[in-house]
């Protein structure tokens, strides 16, 4: 059997390992607001949100083998809808959430059923393309985004007045999403994904209907960057067309990739690593750009497989000297 | 004054140390160094103005010898990348990591946004000398930012509709930015000039960067106008002005600029082709007042280059805190008293060589001079003043309330009257 | 419009040219997007402004902007696309890593300000003709980009080393398989591309300026050349140098509301349902 595909998980073991890491993750995590200053609190709000982005990048990435680079205009899309429905359009902050992951939902199947015929490098850049077009639009609309100045509001109210309230909220919101994902990647239908990703004549000459997954796939994974978008509204009260920029969408991607693509829970590893080096490096300097250029280029030489990923392939490769003696 | 790296670092440690269990920072009274967050894009696309902010901001604290009222004063420094996300970020860690008294700086109009909506929430007060969008002293201020130092867009270019029209133009066209603040800068000309009689016959707006500005100049070249106004910041106005030149357009056709079009920052890097553009500010280097020729001097012997706009207004801003926060004895812990003092502040000794007071939206009167770019002695070219208007308000000489009443200028409505 | 305009429209497009070139080339043969070709064309730019003022010598600016923009893009190729060889998206991705580090490295040596490069005298002024005052060094322009697309015409189809570039856009794996060392043909092609980016920020640089975020701008341009005309196709560069310099002109004056979309709209229209462009071929 090869190393692609894997064998369900034999119970009893695996699972005792999910019952007890996962709880005891989500437990650590929710004890940090009341550990850390609430400024380290805030850039823990910050990675949660953009780890959901970066894993939302993966799903179909890593499971559908799509790369894409309008990712981070799907999120903004949302942000914005978001706060326009709440500061213009007056409507309770839920609401406005609601309405914004729909509107990136739409969005992302629009660009699927665009994108369907291409893949690699020609999707990445129709994807780039057309992340540019969302770019150039909030940019210009300027009676609706606001131009370049963006749209402000005040949305946490009530109970997310305060950091802590806000870190558990977006917590809780993280955690169901990721949740979603994980189900979503391991469904009948994420299966599927992956044989596409592995061999995509093989899975149409079984009868799949390829083009309709690839669709889906992306129109699921825009509504999860949708998701992040919606919670990045609350968190920043501000949006602008840097927001949809494609600086953005390659962070997304730095992120899913550091952690490993194809490894979902990777990407809020990535995350962690991209925003917490940021930090760190601001301190010191002013050249992050370069750090994060150099460190672009050193992951793609030595550990494309990303940080997760090259940790999983140590692990089996020690399981399997183990096994053998 | 304490290096930003090693004071964060410390700052870090100390509230890593004392967060478990004492989550909030409690500090001495009116003791241990006032600490300024300054804000300012050191990366990105307005980089070298970033700089500037930065140097004329530091040139004053070091003059003053980096205390004030027996109190250290401590800079702690942030890129905001010409970026809002990354400005609202940087803004958050001056003041809940860093804990700085203030926050000052900031340079596009989108970062000076998403910051002063940041600080709309919790009361932290905020200094934007350079931020120049009309609104944030006018419909949409907020109590703790004030413009110290600093200008609303139109300000500057009601005085020029005037002096454009006692110039004896007739029809003028327009070209800027498509942007607010270039839209409220040609609004504030094409208003002012139309109420006279004037007639405003084709207003173009290109975007933001544009690299090549030939078809436009095709356009004015056929407009049949008396004069051409350009509003430009940057990179933009270094080509208009080269292509402008270039295109023969330059002695042909009398060209009027906003005051960031022929501000060093733009003219320093180029030849003879600014001569003779004509603009309205509040500052002119080439003034032969004594207080701003100082200025000029020190300026040049410390960083090899003639102040811009950034480093002029920057240094002013500097000196309006200090002599706001000596009113207060040091005191930047007391907020409101404080950000009154800032407000009732009268700066006698500003580089201008005239005092300046604040209205009451927040916002300066400045004397405005039209300038003109001529040739010094040394070959470089500078911005000298031909006349003077004295006394003008970002109102200019409307009633601010009815002023406020009529929607804010854009694109859409750029107030000119036929 | 006028035939002010339509030299406005064919100016840029031929500086458009002579950048996206090399770009096609790189594509074409070496099937790398090589996303790092605008931080190229600015480092060119600004090593050609730095010479150009020192020396005074437009022609030594000029060797000096490709020899050193080839330069890096022997290191490039050398010191890091090699050990991502075979990997389409790796190479990608490395190579904006590398755009990353240039555009910083750019702003660390020369500062944001806005720069020029110098033009020789005798280029600078405006000619008359026809009742139209026109820039003497845009003209010049213009014929680099056709001394540039004759040039490389010439090369591609009258040298033995343009024989086994069209041969090897067409089919590596057979060239390679013929015994001929491919991988000398790549590097040289790898760095004649890097080069000519290099000439157009030189040329760029003295009638649109030099300034940190020229790298993207010039580098989203090049992509929709590439993608409108093909990839690896000469005429195809031509063709979609032509038409995006034209409609981005007639585009400012006809619609400036839309000034991005006229570019992007079309490349994005064509990656959906014509990804080889015009003129490209299947790999």
């Amino acid at each position: 059997m090869s190393a692609a595909t894997k064998a369900p998980a034999a119970p009893g073991r695996a699972d005792l390992k999910v019952v007890i890491l996962v709880p005891a993750a989500l437990l650590a995590l929710a004890v940090l607001p009341f550990v850390l200053p609430t400024y380290q609190v805030s850039v823990a709000t910050q990675i949660l949100i953009f780890a959901v982005l970066a894993m939302s990048i993966d799903v179909l990435a890593g499971y559908a083998g799509r790369t894409s680079l309008c990712h981070g205009a799907i999120f903004g899309v949302s942000t914005y809808v978001v706060l326009y429905g709440s500061t213009v359009a007056g409507l309770p902050v839920l609401a406005s959430m609601v309405v914004g992951v729909l509107a990136a939902t739409v969005l992302a199947a629009v660009f699927g059923v665009l994108a369907v015929r291409t893949s690699g490098v020609y999707f990445l850049l129709l994807t780039l393309a057309l992340g540019l077009i969302v770019w150039g639009v909030c940019l210009r609309w300027t009676a609706v985004t606001g131009g370049e100045n963006g749209l402000r509001g005040q949305l946490q109210v009530g109970a997310f007045a305060q950091p802590r309230a806000l870190y558990l909220a977006v917590l809780a919101g993280a955690a169901v999403m990721s949740f979603g994902m994980w189900r979503f990647v391991h469904s009948p239908f994420g299966l599927t994904l992956r044989g596409i990703k592995d061999s995509e004549s093989r899975m149409r000459s079984l009868g799949y209907n390829v083009p309709l997954h690839l669709v889906i796939a992306f129109t699921v994974s825009g509504f999860f960057a949708g998701m992040a978008g919606a919670m990045y509204a609350v968190f920043n009260n501000f949006v602008s067309p840097s927001t949809v920029q494609l600086s953005q969408s390659v962070a997304g991607l730095l992120m899913a990739i550091v952690g490993g693509i194809g490894t979902l829970f990777g990407s809020v590893v990535g995350a962690f690593l991209i925003i917490a080096l940021e930090q760190a490096v601001s301190l010191y300097t002013e050249r992050w750009l370069m750090v994060l250029g150099a460190m672009f280029v050193l992951i793609m030489i030595f550990a494309p497989e990303g940080v997760v990923g090259k940790a999983r392939a140590l692990l089996a490769r020690s399981a399997q000297r183990r096994g053998r003696q | 004054m304490m290096d930003r790296r090693q004071f964060l670092k410390t700052t870090a440690g100390a509230t890593a140390a004392t967060a478990i269990g004492a989550p909030a920072i409690v500090q001495a009274q009116g003791s241990g160094p006032i600490r300024i967050g300054l804000l300012a894009p050191l990366t990105g696309v307005v980089a070298s103005g970033g700089r500037e902010m930065v140097d004329g901001f530091t040139m004053f604290w070091e003059q003053q010898g980096g205390t004030l009222a027996g109190r250290k004063v401590e800079i702690v420094t942030e890129d905001d990348a010409s970026n809002p996300d990354t400005a609202l970020q940087k803004a958050r860690r001056l003041v809940e990591q860093a804990n700085v008294h203030f926050l000052c700086g900031d340079l596009l109009a989108n970062t000076g946004l998403a910051v002063a909506n940041y600080v709309k929430g919790n009361g932290v007060p905020y200094f934007i000398p350079i931020i120049a969008a009309d609104d944030l002293t006018q419909r949409a201020r907020i109590p703790n930012v004030i413009r110290i130092a600093g200008y609303s867009a139109s300000q500057t270019t009601h005085p020029l509709g005037d002096w454009a029209w006692k110039q004896g133009f007739k029809k003028l066209a327009t070209i800027g930015q498509d942007y607010t603040f270039g839209h409220e800068q040609c609004a504030g000309l094409a208003r002012v000039f139309s109420e006279n009689g004037g007639k405003v016959v084709q207003q173009l707006w290109h975007p933001l960067n544009t690299a090549d500005f030939s078809p436009y100049l095709g356009q004015l070249a056929g407009a049949g106008v008396d004069a051409v106004f350009t509003m430009q910041t940057g990179a933009d106005g270094t080509r208009f002005i080269q292509q402008w030149a270039n295109f023969g357009l330059k002695g042909r056709i009398p060209l009027m600029g906003s005051m960031n079009c022929t501000d060093q920052s733009v003219i320093r890097t180029m030849g003879a082709e600014p001569e003779g553009i004509i603009t309205p500010a509040h500052f002119a280097e080439g003034s032969d007042n004594p207080a701003t020729q100082k200025f000029v001097k020190d300026y040049e012997a410390k960083f090899s280059k003639t102040p811009s706009l950034y480093g002029f207004s920057m240094y002013s801003g500097a000196m309006w805190i200090a002599r706001a926060l000596e009113k207060v004895r040091g005191e930047a812990e007391n907020r409101a008293a404080f950000l009154d003092a800032v407000r009732t502040t009268e700066l006698t000794d500003s580089p201008l060589g005239t005092a300046v007071r604040l209205d009451a939206y927040g916002n300066p009167i400045y004397d405005i001079m039209i300038r003109k770019v001529v040739k010094r002695g040394d070959g470089k070219f500078w911005n000298v003043p031909t006349d003077t208007y004295p006394g003008v308000s970002q109102f200019w000489k409307y009633d601010p309330e009815t002023y406020m009443k009529q929607p804010p200028y854009s694109r859409t409505y750029q107030a000119i009257k036929t | 419009m006028s035939l002010f305009q339509l030299l406005n429209g064919l100016t840029f497009a031929a500086l458009l040219f002579v950048v996206a070139s090399g770009f096609t080339l790189i594509f074409g043969l070496l099937r790398i997007v090589n996303l790092a070709h605008g931080a190229l064309y600015l480092f060119g730019g600004y090593v050609g402004y730095t010479v150009g003022t020192h020396t005074g010598s437009f022609a030594l600016a000029a060797v000096a902007a490709m020899a050193s923009v080839a330069l890096i893009g022997l290191i490039l190729d050398q010191g890091l696309l090699r050990f991502v060889r075979g990997f389409e998206l790796r190479q990608v991705l490395l190579t904006l890593g590398v755009a990353f580090m240039l555009n910083d490295l750019a702003l660390v040596i020369w500062g944001g300000d806005t720069f020029t490069v110098p033009v020789p005298s005798f280029l600078q002024g405006a000619i008359v003709q026809f009742g139209v005052f026109y820039p003497k060094f845009r003209l010049f322009v213009l014929l680099v980009g056709v001394l540039v697309f004759v040039g490389l015409w010439l090369l591609l189809n009258r040298t033995r080393l343009g024989a086994l570039i069209r041969a090897g856009v067409d089919d590596a794996e057979m060239v390679e398989a013929s015994g001929i060392n491919i991988r000398r043909v790549f590097l040289l092609t790898f760095m004649l591309g890097s080069a000519l980016s290099g000439l157009g920020g030189l040329l760029g640089g003295a009638f649109l300026t030099l300034y940190p975020s020229a790298d993207s701008e010039i580098l989203v341009f090049s992509l929709a050349v590439v993608i409108i005309g093909g990839r690896g196709s000469l005429e195809g560069a031509a063709i979609g140098s032509l038409f995006i310099g034209l409609f981005n002109t007639f585009g400012q004056v006809w619609f400036p509301e839309l000034a991005y979309f006229v570019i992007f709209g079309p490349m994005a229209l064509l990656l959906a349902f014509r990804p080889l462009g015009l003129f490209g071929r299947a790999a």
